[in-house]
């Protein structure tokens, strides 16, 4: 009986502390919480501006460098980034996450999405709401964005990889790609400019035997990439058009020892890839460079919350560092072209080991 | 010769009335409430507080139906895969041409078959233990909605479907009214009725209760039916949420579900805990996600606070027993 008592008065204790903790924060807070809520409903103007960027999902590299480029281009502007993703790369969590967003009034949301029409309700609520909505790297469909944030051509990006693996495996044998999510709008596009490529070019020895998905996670990526071994025991090549895919193929590779006898490609982080660059599991890979494309997100949202840009094909803005961009046409709505995609190999891959 | 009664209702006592769990979630909700608003200027107005039910309510239609199941000592991991075949099916019906009306209609019947296969399976072949009966149907459901579905994703639903998941009647959000509806129904069915004994009967002592005429097997293929139609319930607010559906929704619903239900003060060992509790739980962590959420809390910490929550909850409601049962055996 005394005991339940005991336990009852820590319980209350404990979620005392929980509420004292949220008043302690308010009152370190107070200074800018009173300046946005009662000045800020007499002159909006000065109150600074919100920037919310979403990302698939928590513990990804990439994903990491990306709002940290978005994080950087909002800081240069002096106005506040908001950095978001759920815990599992699910429409589900990401439509959480915009609710809460729209709940404190942002100024504008970058979403990479998790689906390509998934988001299209929650975004259009939080547009209708007169919130800025741009998705980058992975887009959402044209109707629940004003623009998007393309790392790079797809047509180019999915082009290049065959060539490259083609190039590397001596246009004979078969290879596998080892993607993301099924769902994730970026990597099957590629995927299909890269059938384009395969079709259209003079490939007549490769054979792409099974695109296989790691849904970006590292034990699921590892354990395709066992099963790939396992299925094709003659399998040349992997091209894994992912960062956490692409380092998962290397390390099963090198751990194997088949080093020399199945070559991955792809894209990939340079930190995360310089070992297996170095030791020959993977004699050159892609990127581009996720803090711009995050950096590019955060001008665009500025430009966009600031009525430089509407989203309309034509509108031009200021990137920072990055120089001018015109938004360009897009399949079904408009974007920005980051640039081409960028070759790592044994050269340069030192020197950009150190910088993402 | 006088005869001992022995009565089966016991005198109210204050003392009592005030020390169960429930209490104590209500506690937990205005505690969540104060830090919420204190923490957040965005929190404490009437749109906020409603709109936040429409980000959370969606997997709790389970809720009610994995308590009933909880009680019986039995457990239901598969009822995220049913969402998503249900969800599937319903969505690859619409596009077949069958009307929006009709293809809910069968989302709701796939829905209730998956749950009475999963009872058909426990009642039939009683050996085996809910655990790998479902662990198999998860797999199973989840399996054929890939099959159906492949990679794939489908929607261009009419209009009017997002109503379930975005609509309001009058200022609130209909899908806080349909749960409140079924709360209250559930309530009453688990707590007031003789099918709700029987459950807790089962839960307490399936051999004594089978031994004294309760149809047990009767009442778990109903239960689990339950739990398949319920988790179609889910997947028509979901499905109308997203505006469209794929094979991987809701992936780890099931989970989220027994969290709310153990929040709940309903013990594994079965036979304890109340409906009101788990319905409470819902809220404690549909809140606490949500005013987490509107500071911008990192997905991982959020994690970490909800497992902190439910090991403190579930060692509370357990200690609690154990001193109920020293107390009898001393008596």
């Amino acid at each position: 009986m005394l005991r339940r008592w005991v336990l009852y008065v820590l319980l209350l204790f404990v979620f005392g502390i929980l509420v004292a903790c949220g008043d302690d924060s308010e009152t370190s807070g107070d200074a800018a919480g009173e300046g946005t809520t009662e000045e800020g409903q007499e002159e909006t103007d000065g109150e600074q501006n919100r920037y919310a960027i979403v990302f698939k999902n928590t513990g990804n590299p990439y994903g990491e460098k990306e709002m940290e480029g978005f994080e950087n281009a909002i800081n240069e502007l002096g106005a506040e980034a908001i950095l978001r993703a759920p815990d599992q790369p699910t429409v589900e969590g990401q439509i959480q996450i915009i609710e809460e967003l729209i709940a404190q009034q942002v100024d504008a949301i970058a979403i990479v999405g998790n689906d390509y029409d998934g988001l299209q309700p929650v975004l259009t609520k939080a547009m209708n709401q007169d919130i800025k909505v741009l998705s980058l790297d992975s887009a959402v469909n044209g109707d629940s964005r004003m623009v998007h944030i393309n790392q790079a051509d797809p047509e180019a990006i999915g082009r290049t990889q065959i060539q490259a693996v083609a190039e590397i495996i001596d246009n004979e044998g078969q290879f596998a790609v080892l993607s993301a999510t099924s769902q994730a709008s970026n990597q099957n596009l590629w995927i299909e400019w890269m059938q384009t490529e395969l079709e259209e070019g003079d490939y007549g020895d490769m054979e792409l035997v099974e695109v296989a998905y790691g849904d970006d996670l590292r034990d699921k990526s590892v354990s395709e990439t066992e099963a790939l071994l396992q299925s094709y025991p003659d399998l040349k090549a992997i091209v894994s058009p992912t960062t956490v895919g692409i380092a998962a193929a290397s390390k099963v590779i090198t751990d194997k020892g088949l080093q020399g006898e199945v070559v991955v490609t792809g894209l990939g982080l340079p930190s995360e890839m310089a070992e297996y660059i170095n030791n020959g599991v993977s004699p050159w890979m892609y990127l581009w460079n996720p803090l711009d494309v995050g950096y590019l997100a955060g001008y665009a949202a500025d430009a966009l919350v600031e009525g430089e840009i509407s989203g309309e094909v034509g509108d031009t803005f200021e990137a920072g560092d990055l120089g001018s961009y015109e938004v360009t046409e897009s399949e079904d709505g408009t974007e920005v072209l980051l640039g081409e995609p960028f070759r790592f190999d044994e050269d340069n891959i030192d020197e950009w080991k150190e910088i993402y | 010769m006088s005869t001992r009664t022995i009565n089966h209702i016991q005198d109210f006592s204050w003392k009592r009335f005030f020390l169960q769990w429930e209490w104590m979630l209500i506690l937990l909700i205005i505690a969540i409430f104060t830090m919420n608003s204190s923490l957040s200027p965005y929190f404490l107005n009437y749109i906020s507080i409603t709109d936040a039910t429409m980000t959370f309510l969606d997997k709790a239609f389970i809720v009610f139906p994995m308590v009933m199941i909880m009680i019986m000592r039995e457990i239901d991991i598969s009822v995220g895969s049913t969402v998503a075949l249900s969800s599937v099916v319903m969505a690859v019906a619409y596009n077949a041409g069958v009307p929006m009306v009709l293809a809910i209609m069968i989302c709701l019947l796939v829905g209730a078959l998956c749950g009475l296969f999963n009872g058909f399976l426990l009642v039939k072949y009683k050996e085996l233990s809910a655990v790998i009966v479902t662990l198999s149907t998860m797999i199973l459901y989840r399996g054929i909605a890939y099959m159906i579905l492949e990679n794939q994703s489908s929607g261009g639903f009419p209009m009017w479907f997002s109503f379930f998941g975005w609509g309001y009647v009058g200022t609130i959000p209909f899908i806080l009214i349909l749960f409140l509806l079924l709360a209250v129904i559930f309530v009453l069915v688990l707590q007031k009725t003789i099918f709700g004994r029987h459950i807790y009967a089962i839960g307490s002592n399936p051999i004594a209760s089978r031994f004294s005429g309760v149809k047990v097997d009767r009442v778990k293929l109903i239960v689990f039916t339950l739990a398949g139609l319920m988790a179609a319930i889910t997947a028509v607010f979901l499905t109308s949420r997203m505006g469209s559906t794929r094979p991987n929704v809701a992936n780890m619903y099931e989970l989220d579900v027994i969290a709310m239900v153990a929040l709940g003060g309903i013990s594994t060992a079965g036979g304890k805990g109340k409906m009101l509790g788990a319905i409470l739980a819902v809220f404690v962590i549909g809140y606490l996600q949500y005013g987490l959420g509107l500071i911008n809390v990192p997905a991982q910490s959020l994690l970490v606070i909800i497992g902190l929550l439910l090991i403190i909850s579930v060692t509370v409601t357990n200690l609690r027993m154990k001193g109920k049962l020293k107390k009898k055996t001393s008596n």
